[in-house]
């Protein structure tokens, strides 16, 4: 399995920067994942990118907790550094009444298709997003089809007679 | 297709069955696909076309891009919601005589995918001639598929594709508009009919899951 | 300090409002030039595209929705349709997701088959990607030699695990089952045709002036936009950066082949061709090696919860009975937690994001695809071009629909 110890210094490094931003620190299986507070996204990404060398970002995904638990969505951000070849992974917890977390497009460009994907398939809202409209789904499709409260089957579509 | 059409209002039947065996023969030796690769299917299609089965054997020499200069539209590969529209139009758009032969499970009838994104068989948007399973069908089968296109084409007479008459045009629905509706019974039948949710649950949705 | 997305236009990929000498072109789904269902408006001034806005969905499946009514091997036969021309890449890369969470250890002659498979599938992606690739520039003939090799490894690959195009030959802790007789003899009576083949291309297509002077200069990107972009596998490597996932993040032993990573410098859709074509030679250079290695052994972990016994064990051993239905009928749990895997296939970094709950079913699937992230580049790339140079890069990009939309 992947070492591990130096993305614990770059978890350190964040923290004495500023302390609020790692809510919860998890190593399991060879892999880190930091979840993250909402407001402070942009800033972690920012450091990251230009203090600890990851500059490129891997995948963008949401998932669904279900329509019971509280936080609902999660939005997991994959970390990939093309010099060091490390990965981390960092994870947005929202809650289904607020599905808004602000846009990495500015940090990665490869942000804007995923984060379209991800309104596309959760309805999360990506705030200050320069295009933020469906990609996958037709454009005239009712609901978000990933989530767990919509049928595996779907709807009737709407008919116009 | 005009003059076939007047000619053969007024030609006796005895003429029109040598005709029909000529023109069917000429038909079938040169039924030229419309490219409508979607998916896996598509490959195996290339496949087919490809030195190792050759498809050109049997007529279906050039794949034509545009529908206009086509007679057979194979559609190889999943068909979803949001394709559908432009498989009906392009369907629309292929001149008299034509034929449709759906290739593999997802288009005969949505395959594996049984959800909200597949339509559940393409014979739902338009009529299909010959259906070939597999997933993904082997290019033998769709030799054999075209094949029996060919049985098929050679067994119909010629007045069965005759265009649609002027009356019969206008009167038709187009795709992709809406059909006019004003001043017609059908309008006053939606006032004053129930109103529905706008979307139901699907009757697919009241069996158990799988 | 919060930095504002300065930099980034408004409404980046809707077309503005068009001058009076410049025409909107819909490029559409059915179109036989771009590899698939995908529509691009193009907005043009003249013959020169001044924006592009690709508009996928065409092909969308519903398959990460799919994967979670699913138990984990009924996934595997999912993954098979996603990107059609690497079946057997989807396959690893969804199998060693799933071995991650379960911590199994994969024997090792299981691992050489799975080298083995997947680079004889990365010279058959190869193979369609170069056919169809000179099919749109103009090139007839290279399609049919490259479809007649593709025949070749199509049918080796029908001989290991029954199907061409969709074998699903992987299982969650090894193989589906080990190779039939005759396989070695068979693949090496290939790879012993193969260098004439690539010699004949070669001939055909590099070094043929008008293929050069269309592919010279076309559809450059820089390095630092192209990691900013995402873009990984030939892509990235064409415009410089020395990145592949098979040395730099090994898995299933490919750490132990030898074997080099070809790199160009220009970022254009020569590079990226050079790139994709030296990738052939390397790649049949791992199979002689995976070929040479293949000693006798178990193709499958010692988990018998987890995985299918023997036929013959099934047949004599009430125990290995009981698994077996148990494992079909029920599938197996798999601890809770989430992982993120990710291999080169051949179109570049497939990575595959499983979350468990600890039931016989995943909680949620995410396939990162790689034509997905190379395609977001595309608008960068066309700016300035004309619509017949649009098509070559498309080309070069190797984009698979199945993959995109999935």
């Amino acid at each position: 399995m992947a070492d591990t110890k130096v993305l614990h210094e770059f978890v350190e490094r964040l923290k004495a920067k500023n302390a609020d931003w790692v809510t919860d620190f998890k190593d399991t299986r060879g892999e880190v994942t930091l979840i993250v507070p909402r407001t402070s996204i942009v800033d972690v990404c920012w450091f990251l990118k230009a203090e600890c060398d990851f500059n490129m970002l891997a995948d963008l995904c949401g998932a669904d907790r279900g329509p019971e638990e509280d936080p609902r969505f999660e939005v997991n951000y994959h970390l990939f550094s093309t010099k060091h070849f490390n990965r981390l992974r960092l994870k947005v917890l929202l809650s289904d009444d607020e599905p808004n977390v602000p846009t990495v497009v500015g940090v990665w460009k490869t942000a804007n298709w995923h984060e379209r994907e991800t309104y596309d398939l959760f309805g999360v809202i990506f705030d200050d997003h320069p295009d933020l409209r469906r990609i996958l789904l037709p454009s005239d499709f009712d609901g978000h089809a990933l989530r767990k409260d919509y049928p595996l089957r779907g709807y009737e579509p709407y008919s116009l007679t | 297709m005009g003059l076939e059409n007047t000619l053969f209002e007024s030609l006796p039947d005895v003429i029109t069955v040598r005709l029909d065996a000529v023109v069917n023969w000429a038909r079938k030796s040169s039924l030229w696909p419309a490219t409508f690769g979607l998916a896996c299917c598509a490959i195996e299609m290339m496949n087919s076309v490809s030195a190792r089965n050759d498809l050109s054997r049997f007529g279906a020499e050039t794949f034509r891009a545009s529908p206009r200069q086509a007679d057979v539209m194979i559609v190889s590969g999943r068909v979803s919601r949001k394709m559908a529209p432009a498989l009906r139009r392009i369907y629309d758009q292929m001149p008299e005589p034509k034929w449709v032969i759906s290739m593999g499970a997802c288009a005969t009838s949505g395959g594996v995918f049984d959800n909200y994104a597949i339509v559940q068989g393409v014979d739902k948007i338009v009529p299909v001639d010959v259906y070939i399973p597999g997933c993904p069908p082997r290019p033998e089968m769709l030799i054999h598929a075209i094949m029996m296109l060919q049985e098929k084409v050679m067994n119909e007479s010629v007045k069965d594709r005759r265009d649609t008459i002027e009356n019969e045009s206008r009167r038709s629905i187009v795709p992709g508009t809406l059909p006019v509706t004003i001043g017609t019974e059908s309008e006053t039948a939606a006032k004053t009919a129930p109103t529905r949710p706008y979307t139901v649950a699907s009757r697919h949705e009241k069996r158990r899951s799988s | 300090m919060s930095v504002a997305v300065e930099n980034i236009s408004s409404k980046f990929e809707v077309l503005d409002q068009a001058l009076e000498s410049q025409m909107t072109l819909s490029m559409g789904p059915q179109h036989p030039s771009t590899h698939g269902v995908l529509r691009l408006e193009l907005q043009l001034d003249g013959e020169m595209v001044i924006k592009t806005v690709p508009d996928i969905g065409y092909l969308h499946t519903g398959m990460e929705k799919l994967f979670e009514y699913k138990k984990y091997q009924q996934g595997i036969v999912i993954t098979d349709r996603m990107d059609y021309l690497n079946p057997l890449g989807n396959n690893l890369a969804y199998v060693m997701a799933a071995e991650k969470l379960l911590d199994l250890e994969i024997p090792e002659r299981a691992q050489i088959i799975r080298v083995l498979m997947c680079e004889l599938q990365r010279i058959a992606s190869h193979m369609v990607w170069l056919g169809t690739h000179a099919l749109d520039i103009g090139a007839m003939s290279p399609f049919f030699y490259c479809f007649r090799q593709r025949e070749k490894i199509l049918n080796l690959i029908e001989a290991a695990s029954g199907g061409r195009m969709t074998p699903s030959y992987f299982r969650i802790g090894g193989l589906m089952m080990d190779l039939p007789a005759g396989f070695e003899r068979r693949v090496r009576q290939f790879l012993e045709d193969f260098p004439a083949a690539l010699d004949q291309l070669d001939t055909l297509v590099t070094s043929n002036t008008i293929w050069q002077s269309r592919t010279k200069g076309i559809g450059v990107i820089t390095a630092e936009e192209a990691i900013d972009w995402g873009l990984t596998g030939p892509c990235l490597r064409g415009s410089g950066v020395d990145l592949d996932l098979r040395r730099d993040n090994p898995y299933s032993g490919y750490e132990t082949y030898d074997f080099e990573i070809p790199v160009e410098s220009d970022g254009d859709v020569w590079a990226r061709f050079k790139v994709r074509m030296r990738e052939l030679s390397e790649s049949y250079k791992i199979v002689r090696q995976a070929l040479d290695r293949l000693k006798p052994g178990p193709t499958k972990a010692d988990a018998p919860k987890i995985v299918l016994p023997d036929r013959d064990d099934m047949r004599k051993h009430m125990d290995s009975l009981i698994h077996h239905f148990l494992i079909v009928a029920e599938g197996f749990n798999v601890p809770e937690g989430e992982v993120y895997h990710a291999i080169e296939a051949s179109k570049g970094e497939l990575g595959v994001y499983m979350k468990s709950n600890g039931g016989p079913k995943p909680d949620r699937v995410h396939f990162r695809g790689p034509s997905f992230v190379n395609l977001s580049a595309l608008p960068v790339m066309s700016e300035g071009e004309m619509v017949a140079d649009v098509v070559a890069i498309i080309g070069s990009l190797d984009i698979v629909l199945g993959e995109i939309d999935r």
